[in-house]
């Protein structure tokens, strides 16, 4: 969502996404989780949630925090968890948030939007919402998601909707299963008047367990491509497909980087500070909230960050020409399946990642150092396990801009 | 989105000033600026076209304003504010220097 003009040649400044790799005196793009707890256990959770952490944030700790962005000037978070809806003080944090200039876009996989809470919300300026959806059928849904989900999921859709909630999200992971219903999902989106947000599946959390069997195949990983070409203007995705440039030679729309530690991290219900949110590892920690300085410093001082926003090399990538188009891809998906962070993506389209990956040690894979996964006991039913909401940012700068260059905020 | 925006049309011949919904973030390349009530973001990428946001409601009409800009930027400056004018970053002033509308 880009208003574009050309400068004069004189006036020609280096594109944003230039800018960006140098870092920001605060993220654009926060995510915030507020509690490891959640009512599902997905297959593919990133954050491995399910039980509280007694160490989360208490509710003034996050009043603290929400003081620091407004100084900070971070006009949104994205809210989520595990579930951030079980959090008792919920609501009320929303209002805080809200109330001090800190707009907050949360997922949900609908748990608590009922009727009520559903027209409370549509009352509520400067609040999004993001329903999380992994399939666009009940079955495609639970297989990943758990029972009960994807009626969960509609339910509170068919809420919001009602409420004339407007232009509320649907938030998919893209999985092998899912990748033939875009169309159906598009579908769902437009009948409930909600905007379609389409993510890639990362090997992070839970993630790792199943991507061999969930991430998409080759054939599909062009289909998103595509489609997203075909319907891209109204579709979200987080800038997560950037990986996926290299098959064309039209971009997709969007940041073509990796923002990790430069305009996106992530707060995870304890305090602690990562450079993104599908890399909840030591190797990726900054810090944490609870320290002196806060999360300001953290962002400005850590040097961790400071590395990232250094320039980075092609690494084993260097001599390929799609290395322009997709920047080497996703770091967390690099780290996750065991390959170094200067070579290929493990879903390079140009096939290097599966070269790659032939030569990983399987049992050395680094793990997530935080599981909160429910310790659930297989009674002769499958394990009810579902994902927490994904998120990302959605903004959209577009590259190769002029002097003014806009997008559209919390979508 | 831009195209559901009331196209707003610089007037260069009316004085503006940064609409009292927009927050300036100072960044490197210049500023972010958010819109609270549209929830738009963007990104003034020149510490100069900045200041002459921020100055805006000091000039008693946009070309005024432009007129101190050097002449090898007026151009492109020009098109930015008018950008900015479409995403109502910046909104006309109904009446004089500084005065809200």
């Amino acid at each position: 969502m880009t208003t574009l003009h050309d400068p004069p040649p004189a006036e020609r400044v280096p594109a944003l996404v230039e800018q960006f790799k140098g870092g920001l005196n605060a993220p654009i793009c926060l995510t915030w989780e507020w509690t490891y707890a959640c009512n599902l256990s997905c297959a593919h959770c990133l954050s491995s949630s399910g039980r509280r952490d007694p160490l989360e944030l208490s509710t003034e700790e996050i009043k603290s925090v929400i003081d620091e962005l407004q100084r900070m000037q971070v006009f949104y978070v994205n809210v989520g968890g595990g579930e951030p809806t079980v959090r008792p003080d919920f609501w009320e944090l929303l209002d805080y948030a809200v109330g001090h200039q800190v707009g907050v876009k949360f997922s949900t996989n609908g748990l608590r939007l009922t009727p009520e809470r559903a027209r409370r919300l549509a009352a509520t300026d400067y609040v999004d919402i993001q329903i999380s959806l992994d399939g666009a059928t009940r079955e495609v849904n639970d297989a990943v998601r758990g029972p009960g989900s994807y009626d969960m999921a509609i339910r509170a859709m068919e809420n919001l909707a009602e409420a004339g909630f407007g232009d509320f999200k649907i938030s998919v992971v893209m999985t092998r299963q899912n990748v033939p219903q875009l169309d159906d999902f598009a579908a769902i989106a437009d009948y409930y008047g909600a905007q379609l947000r389409i993510t890639r599946l990362r090997p992070s959390g839970r993630g790792a367990d199943v991507w061999d069997d969930l991430h998409p195949t080759s054939a599909q990983q062009l289909d998103i491509y595509t489609w997203l070409l075909a319907h891209g203007e109204r579709v979200l995705t987080g800038d997560s497909f950037f990986h996926l440039n290299a098959l064309g030679s039209d971009p997709l729309p969007g940041l073509n980087l990796c923002g990790a530690g430069r305009v996106v991290c992530l707060i995870d219900p304890v305090g602690d500070v990562y450079a993104c949110p599908f890399a909840i590892h030591d190797a990726f920690k900054a810090g944490n909230v609870r320290s002196p300085g806060g999360f300001d410093r953290v962002w400005r001082e850590s040097a961790l960050f400071a590395d990232l926003r250094r320039p980075t090399t092609a690494g084993a990538c260097s001599g390929c020409p799609a290395y322009d188009s997709c920047q080497g891809g996703c770091m967390a998906a690099k780290f996750f399946t065991g390959l170094p962070l200067d070579g290929p993506d493990p879903e390079c389209v140009k096939g290097h990642g599966a070269a790659a990956l032939a030569s990983v040690d399987a049992g050395a894979l680094p793990r997530q150092g935080k599981d909160h996964s429910h310790r659930t006991v297989p009674l002769g039913m499958p394990a009810v396990r579902t994902a927490r909401p994904d998120r990302l940012c959605d903004e959209s700068p577009l590259a190769g801009a002029p002097l003014a260059q806009h997008l559209k905020g919390t979508s | 989105m831009s195209s559901h925006a009331k196209a707003a049309a610089l007037d260069l011949a009316a004085p503006y000033r940064l609409s009292p919904s927009v927050a300036l973030r100072p960044e490197p390349f210049g500023a972010l600026a958010y819109h609270f009530g549209n929830r738009r973001l963007s990104f003034l990428k020149a510490p100069e076209l900045v200041e002459l946001v921020r100055g805006l409601d000091r000039h008693p009409s946009v070309g005024h304003a432009l007129a101190g800009v050097p002449d090898t930027r007026r151009a492109a400056f020009r098109r930015a504010l008018a950008s900015l004018a479409a995403a109502d970053m910046i909104v006309p002033q109904r009446s004089g220097t500084g005065a809200p509308p």
